[in-house]
């Protein structure tokens, strides 16, 4: 699993793919915390949070389309699946390489907090559990990245689609769940959303059900990954 | 060191391989030879683990590979048919991952120094493999597969695209790692195989239809011989000619004879193929001195791979035409009436024979 790791890591500073994503992502959230956090004179980063959601909904495909097409397309996945190492240190390996680099970026949100902490108080809790939620959310929507990855041999096909499967947990919303008749079904679609569970965190919930949820659908599509992978050598 | 018994694989349908079994022994090189599309690519990849096969069992080293996946492969060093190169790292990032990825306990400078040596890779350690031409990136595959020093090393046509000086480089490089490892190399190119290797398999259409060293294929499989006769004939025209091949053809174990070019005035050299189990020269020295011709010269000249490759690869081919011939006087003798039935018939049986001169030339004249 190290092995992949690194060398997933020095791929996305090698690629340069890295440094794209970091600073699309520092540039965009800077934005964000300056109209909604600094000029609205509000102290809570919550609503920096809430956008920062958009933008990992278009980031993450971005920062996992190639990890397992690429591996196909070159057929490089002949050298790692025929090395003596299982199919899980493979997805992980490259799971928390997406990982760490997201991390990376949503660390940024510290220098935000010193910066508001000169400026006058920071509401640490709020910050703190927003952080923990974005991380998770992170997590589960690298796994489906990944999934999707796996799926095709194709860059941009796996970008679109894990942003087109994203975007549809991100509508899972109040507005279109209230138009859903039927009460039963409404209730897991409820279950199923991302957004309002992790909407709940920036209105200041900490809800240790929606990081279960988070953390088990991040386990969920590393699992299926695994199985596309083991599937593909049977077929 | 590797054993595979029964091994099948079906891709839906399609039969890719069909029941091999053969075992290789500890420092035997064993070269795999076929068509391409014959199923050589895919058993290696079921040897190694990448594809899993339908049925049947494979062990290295004693450890199955569907079974005890991790250990047996910790036993291979593998170089499929496009090296799986990384093409932004440079040659030693590539090495050091690969190092790891296999959980290399060796001294890793030494055993990398080693292995680039080995591989005339010193040069471009440090350049992207991207930018490396086609014969260092075959080496670069090949160097990979060598890391951690495996028992076992499979090398999926390890010379193709490379320039014939790399070529000769390579294969002495695979004889010289044939002394410490088990090589399984496959190849089309026929003149590699056979300089190369110790123990042959030929594959076609998914089945093994050879085994052995190139010599003991020529006996056991064709079980024909051939040899090249000069013979002087009484009036030097080509009535001799005419003569002298009939003469040969009623000696028992003569398979086959053909007269071919006149190579001194009047005189001309046969082809003569046997059964491979009776000595025809003595029976040929008596006809000869019998009808007063003069053996002017007799040369054994026994199969080669290439003849006895293609005996194998097109004698199916040339075997599927036929029915195809016959099926299709069958379709005219439904649609034709029964009289015109009886003529095709004949006709076929008259073809079969033809034909099969046909083939034996085939596979002798390309020699």
């Amino acid at each position: 699993m190290g092995a992949i790791y690194r060398r997933e890591m020095g791929s996305f500073f090698t690629s340069g793919l890295g440094y794209v994503f970091l600073t699309v992502f520092y540039a965009f959230s800077g934005y964000f915390f300056y109209t909604e956090v600094i000029e609205s004179g509000i102290s809570d980063t919550s609503p920096m949070f809430a956008s920062m959601f958009i933008m990992f909904l278009f980031l993450i495909p971005v920062l996992t389309m190639r990890l397992l097409s690429e591996e196909k397309k070159n057929r490089t996945d002949q050298g790692l699946l025929t090395a003596p190492i299982s199919l899980w240190e493979i997805v992980l390996g490259k799971f928390f390489a997406a990982f760490t680099l997201f991390v990376i970026a949503e660390c940024i949100v510290f220098v935000y907090a010193l910066i508001l902490r000169y400026l006058g108080s920071v509401v640490w809790t709020s910050l703190i559990g927003n952080f923990t939620a974005m991380l998770f959310l992170g997590a589960a929507f690298i796994a489906i990245g990944i999934f999707v990855s796996s799926l095709t041999e194709n860059q941009m096909a796996a970008a679109v689609v894990s942003f087109v499967v994203m975007l549809i947990f991100y509508l899972f919303d109040e507005t279109l769940l209230i138009r859903v008749k039927d009460e039963t079904f409404r209730e897991i679609l409820t279950a199923l959303s991302f957004r309002t569970r992790y909407y709940e965190f920036t209105k200041g919930v900490f809800s240790l059900s929606s990081i279960i949820f988070f953390l088990s659908t991040a386990f969920l599509f590393n699992f299926l990954t695994v199985r596309v992978l083991e599937k593909r050598r049977w077929s | 060191m590797i054993e595979v018994k029964n091994l099948t694989k079906m891709y839906g349908e399609k039969l890719a391989v069909n029941d091999i079994s053969f075992t290789v022994e500890k420092g035997e090189i064993l070269g795999f030879l076929g068509p391409n599309g014959a199923g050589k690519s895919t058993t290696m990849n079921m040897l190694t683990g990448y594809i899993s096969s339908t049925s049947g069992q494979i062990l290295i080293n004693g450890k199955d590979i569907f079974e005890n996946p991790k250990e047996a492969k910790a036993n291979i060093g593998y170089l499929p048919e496009i090296p799986p190169l990384y093409l932004d790292m440079t040659v030693d990032a590539y090495l050091n991952f690969m190092f790891d990825l296999k959980k290399c306990k060796l001294p890793r400078r030494a055993h990398l120094d080693d292995v680039c040596g080995l591989c005339k890779i010193s040069d471009v350690r440090k350049r992207v493999i991207k930018n490396l031409s086609k014969g260092y990136k075959q080496r670069v595959g090949l160097a990979q597969a060598l890391i951690n020093n495996p028992p076992v090393l499979i090398l999926d046509e390890p010379t193709v695209g490379l320039d014939p000086n790399q070529i000769i480089e390579i294969r002495t490089l695979i004889k010289k790692l044939g002394k410490k490892h088990t090589v399984i190399l496959s190849s089309h190119i026929l003149p590699e195989i056979q300089a190369v290797c110790d123990r042959i398999i030929i594959i076609n259409k998914g089945t093994v239809a050879a085994d052995g060293t190139a010599d003991e294929i020529a006996k056991n499989i064709t079980n024909e011989h051939k040899m090249t006769m000069r013979i002087e004939g009484e009036t030097h025209t080509a009535s001799d000619k005419e003569k002298i091949t009939e003469a040969i053809r009623s000696i028992e174990g003569v398979k086959y004879v053909r007269a071919d070019m006149e190579r001194e005035k009047g005189i001309y050299d046969y082809d003569i193929e046997t059964d491979g189990k009776t000595d025809v020269r003595r029976e040929l020295n008596k006809i000869c001195s019998k009808n007063g011709w003069n053996i002017m010269m007799l040369q054994l000249s026994d199969l080669t791979l290439e003849d006895i490759f293609l005996k194998i690869t097109m004698g199916e081919q040339i075997g599927l035409e036929k029915k195809g011939k016959k099926s299709k006087v069958r379709i005219n003798l439904v649609t034709e009436g029964n009289a015109e039935a009886e003529a095709a018939d004949e006709k076929s049986a008259e073809e079969a024979p033809a034909e099969k001169t046909e083939d034996t030339e085939n596979a002798g004249g390309d020699k």
